[in-house]
């Protein structure tokens, strides 16, 4: 009974940071370009693209 | 060599008109401004489809000192281009990509709406997907054994947990239900609701009491199954949209006007007012009705009245809207303004003509008025007969909502929309594009096919037939002039050289002159070379009324060479209407072209009923005389005439390269210009319905299981959870079979290389 107390909200709290971490990965845009995602792992020159991953608009204010 | 080899028509500007792409004002309308100086743009680069594209594209506009984020989205084929409009004109960011070969498109604004709802959609769905997890893990312990204190502390988490997930993510199906029944209507969200809403009060209700029996569970994985059906239904509608936008080639949106002093400058189509004199360069499309006054040219009317053959104009011609002006610039008197021009009284015809759809119900929606008050009813007399027989009241509210939560349509919510998502997926694969569910519905009610002709059952260019005047090195040397034009005689000519494996190096390298309604003109050492119309080549003489176009070679003023020409049926017509017709499809052919090659394609493709010199409006009266007989008719169509006649038909296709009026107005698109793509569309349709049929059996054997039950008392918690999972499980694995069988799908998979490309043979060379 007194394992409960603990396992409890340690099963609640992992289930809510997982969800916390979909829905941040959807806002950030993560899920926007599935297809294009498996092909860019094949590129050497990453860092071409990183800026356009900071600039990407869900965090700019919209007008 | 590689695919994102740059194009011919990217160095010579063959066949890419200058249009909105390449207009500065249109550009920078189509952007939006993100603050700090900054712009957005999204551009539609509908063929990039490797790694390689990618990097191209990101890394030449990357050079540009304007831009200071590019991204390309290879799912909805999209780049996305944050720039600041201080620095450059936004020309150069088109040219950088254009450059590389690849063809882009300009979206009319940006999709806003459809980003808000589906991401609510998802939320929505991982909460529901959180919580139901969650409940579930408590509810296992439950029915494991968990007694007294712990059951009730379970109980109470549950709660905990469901209250502010139903209150979330209840919401789509709560505001549906209420409009439905705002409008005195039921559909199936009302049960849906009701049955969620009273499972968690009386879960609360009961978990207050301290009782055993609670349903937090049911209730949240019921919303979980359904908004996974919904999400994954909006995610098809979305991605239709998204490649129908795509494929969106943008009319001008401004003109140019010769003022009375001479001078030029531009104006809106929509102040375009009748009087104005504009100037019409080759490649445009004529944005008003209007007068030719200056300039000879050939204009091609296929988009207009279906008629393949290009026509010269002369000062006096009236033009239609639409029209696309190919060999000389010619000046035009607008006679109408925008809105009562051609393109624009198609779209009020069209509007008219959509009486037959508003009236269809979706299979779905007739089910729910059938299923939902019979459920009600079902639970209205649980509650009124065990309690007036058993005289325990509160027993009889607990199995009158047993019976609510057990019947709620889980399944049937399900049963349509899976099956369209396998069905869409399942076209998408074969390069045709459904716009909704409805319209497979109607596509598989549909006992009639109507044809148009240009463009739809032939290719809608002139292809070389035969050679009937000269030898081989003649073919070489007219080839080699054809090479250096535009003109839909010469792409052909220049096809026919490809198709004959001649080098496409092989170019004319002097001066050419394209003479406009003539042909070309040029000098080398053996002398002046003309390709062109029988009397300029001088072979009047030699021209025989075949019915066909002719184009004649000639050396210094004699003829040396004769081509015949026509536009010939595609490739897999005859074999997509034999198909058609082994699935009992009646065929008619309505065309606005001229009666002798209609009549002949009719009779090449087999096909009985044929008509020619059919006006827009009789093309709707055709078909719905065809409905009024009682058939259900499926109108294949691509021109600006054949709009109405898509909108009045039960159903209608279009190839992507059709007119943007006929593309919007039909409900399926198939882009790989194979006909094929029309049987097989059907066969699927057919397909689907009866996996819907049997889907709605499954959910209905299932509740004639599971309502005795309810009824009498006996469902837990546990039963309704295996139960109305299994289910949702079993109609979606029936949905899955789809994906199988179909050999007709698979056939049209195959692009067909011999249909029209957009690209000069050039291009087809580069492109392997």
């Amino acid at each position: 009974m007194t394992g409960l107390i603990v396992l409890i909200p340690v099963a609640l709290f992992l289930a809510i940071a997982g969800l916390i971490a979909f829905l941040w990965s959807l806002r950030s845009g993560q899920f926007d370009d599935l297809q294009g995602a498996a092909y860019r792992i094949l590129e050497d020159d990453g860092p071409l693209d990183a800026p356009a991953d900071q600039k990407n608009p869900e965090k700019k204010p919209k007008d | 060599m590689s695919c994102c080899a740059p194009g011919i028509e990217a160095a010579t500007g063959i066949g890419v008109a200058k249009s909105a792409e390449s207009d500065n004002e249109s550009l920078l309308a189509a952007s939006q401004t993100l603050g700090e100086g900054l712009s957005q743009l999204e551009l539609a680069v509908p063929d990039i489809h490797c790694a390689t594209c990618i990097t191209t594209i990101e890394r030449d506009l990357g050079e540009l000192n304007m831009v200071s984020a590019a991204r390309v989205n290879l799912s909805t084929k999209r780049v996305r281009i944050t720039y600041d409009p201080e620095k450059g004109s936004p020309d150069q960011m088109t040219a950088a990509v254009t450059k590389s070969g690849h063809r882009i498109l300009l979206l009319e604004g940006l999709d806003e709406d459809d980003d808000g709802q589906m991401g609510s959609l998802i939320r929505a769905m991982a909460v529901a997907g959180f919580a139901a997890g969650n409940i579930m893990l408590f509810s296992v312990s439950v029915w494991s054994g968990a007694e007294e204190a712990t059951r009730d502390l379970f109980h109470w988490i549950s709660a905990l947990i469901a209250i502010p997930t139903v209150g979330f993510s209840g919401q789509v199906f709560f505001r549906s239900a209420v409009a439905a029944l705002r409008h005195g209507r039921l559909n199936m969200d009302v049960p849906i609701s009701l049955a969620v809403v009273l499972a968690l009060c009386m879960s609360i209700f009961e978990t207050a009491r301290g009782a055993e029996l609670v349903y937090f569970d049911a209730s949240v994985s019921l919303l979980f199954f359904l908004l996974v059906g919904r999400t994954l239904d909006h995610m098809m509608r979305e991605k239709a949209r998204g490649a129908v936008k795509n494929l969106a080639q943008l009319a001008p949106r401004s003109a140019v006007q010769i003022l009375p002093d001479g001078s030029r400058q531009a104006v809106a189509i929509k102040d375009i007012e009748p009087g104005m004199i504009l100037s019409i360069l080759p490649g445009q499309r004529i944005p008003v009705d209007g007068e030719v006054i200056e300039g000879v040219s050939e204009a091609d009317l296929s988009l207009v009245n279906g008629e393949a053959e290009p026509e010269l104009i002369k000062p006096g011609h009236s033009l239609l809207a639409g029209t696309l002006i190919l060999t000389g610039s010619v000046s035009l008197r607008a006679e109408q303004p925008a809105d009562k021009s051609f393109l624009a009284r198609m779209i009020t015809l069209m509007e008219a003509a959509e009486g037959s759809k508003a009236g269809y119900r979706r299979v779905a929606d007739k089910a729910a008025e059938v299923y939902a008050p019979a459920v009600h009813l079902l639970a209205l007399s649980a509650f009124l007969g065990w309690g007036i027989l058993g005289g325990d009241w509160h027993v009889a509210t607990i199995i009158a909502i047993a019976v609510l939560i057990i019947t709620c349509p889980c399944a049937l919510g399900l049963a349509v929309p899976m099956v369209h998502i396998v069905a869409a997926g399942r076209l998408f694969e074969a390069g045709i594009v459904m716009k909704d569910g409805a319209a497979l519905e109607k596509m598989a009610l549909v006992d009639h096919v109507v044809f148009d002709k240009t463009g739809t059952l032939t290719v809608g260019k002139p292809r070389m037939r035969e050679q009937i005047l000269g030898n081989s090195s003649d073919f070489l040397q007219a080839a080699r002039l054809a090479r250096r034009s535009a003109h839909p005689f010469s792409i052909a000519l220049a096809e026919a050289a490809h198709e004959a494996k001649i080098s496409s190096d092989d170019v004319f390298e002097g001066q050419v002159e394209e003479v406009p309604g003539q042909g070309l003109k040029a000098r080398d050492k053996s002398g002046e070379w003309r390709l062109g119309r029988a009397q300029w080549c001088g072979a009047e003489n030699l021209k025989q009324d075949s019915g066909r176009s002719q184009v004649w070679l000639s050396l210094n003023g004699k003829p040396v060479a004769g081509f015949e020409l026509s536009d010939t049926a595609r490739p897999e017509a005859k074999e997509a209407i034999e198909a058609l017709k082994a699935a009992g499809m009646r065929i008619s052919l309505l065309s606005g072209d001229r009666s002798r090659p209609v009549m002949e394609l009719a009779k090449e493709l087999g096909i009985e009923h044929a008509e020619a010199q059919l006006t827009p409006a009789d093309k709707v009266s055709r078909i719905q005389e065809l409905q009024n007989n009682g058939h259900s008719v499926l109108m294949v169509g691509d021109g600006i005439n054949d709009a109405p006649a898509l909108r009045a038909a039960e159903t209608s296709m279009a190839p992507a390269s059709a007119a943007d009026v006929g593309r919007s107005a039909a409900d399926f698109i198939f882009t790989r210009n194979n006909l094929s793509a029309v049987p097989a569309t059907i066969l699927l349709s057919r397909r689907s319905a009866a996996t819907v049929r049997q889907n709605f059996g499954l959910a209905l054997a299932y509740n004639l299981l599971a309502v005795p039950l309810a009824m009498a008392g006996h469902v837990t918690p546990l039963i309704a959870a295996l139960a109305m999972s299994s289910s949702s499980v079993l109609v979606t694995l029936n949905a899955l079979k789809l994906r199988f069988g179909n050999r007709e799908l698979s056939k049209a998979v195959a692009p067909k290389p011999s249909s029209p490309s957009p690209v000069p043979p050039q291009k087809l060379e580069l492109a392997e």
